[in-house]
């Protein structure tokens, strides 16, 4: 079985020890980690609109690019310590829910945990993101709830439901 | 050459100009440009050479500012203040991604209202940007408050923003005058940010405390900080003093340059470079450029357009126009077109002219519709961005902002 986990900042510890729970001992395992390119460009960007100002190139020798890509290197390396199981590691940059679409072609199963409202039950307990991943994923989706699923009083009220029949068909 | 030949050459020629400095080809650079359509402009007798060199005069004071400015914000970085507010973030925030958004507009504020936008977008940015990865927390609400404030939180002080030295120099007003002023418009304009910024990455921000070591505590470095003190303290006295700001500006500058040119942690070519020379000089041209449209019949136009008057209608106008027009040609053409009629009308037009072409270029990321419909064109790596997410925030924070921020200029006005 091939297993593809999707981890991020927030949930990856979670993701981790489920995924270690839930994946049989056999299953080639791969740590995701995509690294959205959205806060570098938007960087990028102010910088290009300061129309006719080209400042010098900035002191530091790291660029964005790889501080955020040496970040992510070291999430997946830590996440791979806490899975205590054989796994590949794979991060990649871009627009998070299609490169996570992407990545999980050809896989069995994609494990993958709610990142949203924690508090109740229902679809505001996953991001945008997240959603279209579901929506879109070509493989079995395993979701988890980062801390344990909030209780079922958590639903709201059921929708005032049609009336009742009127007519006494079916009886006797 | 009839005056309606003349003006119509001199807007192309200011077309051109804007659009090299949008598109930056590689073997023209905007600083020639805007020198040859100047020099154009000048020899085609649409500006007579006196009035071109009038052009220049008045604007040398504010390009020697915004030269000693640049070098001040140079030398911070070079003496470690963005590192320092880095490490001041880090371990304010104590890992909640709030208290990180918190502290990023109150340090992007401040940059901003002392060392110009220009500082918080070039050099605080990538700071932000660190610190929110090593926090392992999302970086997006927290880059877009620089881009955001780097232009809301510009309108406190003639140093803040370009296209404020420059309506500076064209009004009456003291440093300390100016400051006072537009206290109330810029917190105005940063509340109006903070509530929409609060709301809309909403889902970013709600994310649970990280607990973690505890950063070291930031070291300030004291004599960049003293020499802004310095500096500021200058400013504000200079009317009283009667000595112009720009001078203080100078001695801040050489405060912090000459002790790293003696112990050798910069050189004079650095230094030359910090202070943008292709910049200034672009600034310039423009400057010519625009001062022939103005005397060709330009002038006429925008008195035709703008109100003119200090009620709070009059200045709301100005301002909503202002931003429109700034979020056409960039803010930098825009106030050097708009600046000496609304200068002419009153420190009120002035004003409000100033939030307009401030706070509007919020509307699009890359300063105006121009620049990012050639982004767009080119597919450069900003189409990462999600346009219609940015749009939305312009579109909730700018028109109220700009409200805000004017309404609150007209009740400074009246006391």
């Amino acid at each position: 079985m091939r297993a593809l986990v999707w981890i991020n900042e927030d949930t990856w510890e979670a993701t981790v020890a489920e995924a270690a729970e839930f994946l049989p001992g056999d299953a080639e395992i791969t740590l995701l980690h995509v690294t959205s390119t959205e806060p570098e460009a938007v960087a990028r960007a102010a910088r290009r609109g300061l129309l006719g100002r080209h400042p010098p190139p900035p002191a530091t020798p790291e660029t964005l690019r790889e501080i955020s890509e040496q970040a992510a290197s070291e999430l997946l390396a830590e996440a791979r310590t806490r899975l205590r199981r054989p796994a590949t590691l794979r991060a990649r940059r871009g627009r998070v829910e299609r490169e996570v679409v992407a990545a999980a072609e050809h896989v069995d199963v994609l494990v993958l945990a709610r990142d949203g409202d924690r508090e109740r039950l229902g679809p505001r307990s996953l991001a945008s993101a997240t959603r279209f991943v579901i929506d879109h994923a070509p493989c079995r989706v395993l979701l988890i709830w980062p801390d344990t699923a909030p209780a079922l009083t958590t639903l709201p009220p059921p929708p005032p439901g049609p009336p009742p029949p009127q007519s006494a068909c079916g009886r006797g | 050459m009839t005056d309606g030949l003349a003006l119509a050459g001199t807007l192309l020629v200011l077309g051109v100009t804007l659009a090299v400095a949008v598109a930056r080809p590689p073997y023209l650079p905007e600083a020639v440009a805007a020198c040859a359509g100047g020099v154009l402009l000048v020899l085609v007798g649409a500006i007579g050479l006196s009035r071109a060199s009038d052009a220049l005069r008045a604007l040398g004071p504010t390009i020697g500012f915004l030269a000693a400015m640049l070098l001040i914000a140079d030398g911070c970085r070079r003496e470690g203040l963005f590192d320092a507010m880095g490490a001041l973030m880090a371990r304010g925030s104590g890992g909640s991604p709030q208290r990180l958004l918190a502290f990023v507009f109150v340090i992007a504020a401040v940059i901003t209202a002392v060392l110009s936008l220009d500082a918080t977008i070039v050099l605080l940015t990538p700071v932000v940007f660190v610190t929110a990865a090593r926090m392992r927390t999302s970086a997006k609400p927290q880059v877009y408050a620089c881009a955001h404030l780097a232009n809301s939180a510009s309108l406190l002080l003639p140093v803040s923003n370009l296209t404020n030295l420059l309506a500076f120099h064209a009004s009456k007003l003291s440093f300390l005058h100016f400051g006072a002023l537009m206290a109330l418009p810029t917190i105005a304009a940063v509340g109006v940010e903070w509530i929409v910024f609060r709301r809309f990455f909403a889902a970013d921000l709600e994310r649970p405390r990280r607990a973690g070591a505890r950063p070291a505590r930031p070291e300030l470095p004291r004599f960049a900080v003293a020499v802004l003190a310095f500096t500021l303290t200058g400013f504000a006295l200079s009317s009283v003093v009667g000595i112009e700001p720009v001078w203080f500006a100078a001695a801040g500058a050489a405060a912090i340059s000459i002790p790293a040119l003696a112990r050798r942690t910069t050189t004079p070519v650095v230094l030359a470079r910090a202070a943008e020379p292709g910049f200034l000089i672009f600034v310039l041209g423009l400057g010519v450029i625009v001062q022939a449209a103005s005397v060709n019949g330009l002038d006429t136009a925008v008195r035709a357009v703008l109100p003119t008057g200090a009620s709070l209608g009059d200045l709301l106008m100005i301002a909503a126009l202002s931003a429109i027009f700034a979020n056409l040609v960039n803010n930098l053409p825009a106030t050097l077109m708009l600046v000496p009629v609304t200068a002419a009308a009153g420190t009120g037009p002035a004003l409000a002219t100033l939030i307009g072409v401030n706070v509007g270029p919020n509307l699009t990321y890359v300063g105006s519709l121009a620049t990012l419909l050639w982004r767009r064109v080119l597919r450069t790596e900003d189409t990462d961005i999600e346009l219609g997410e940015f749009l939305r925030l312009g579109a909730l924070t700018v028109p109220a902002a700009l409200l805000a921020a004017t309404v609150l200029l007209w009740l400074a006005l009246k006391v």
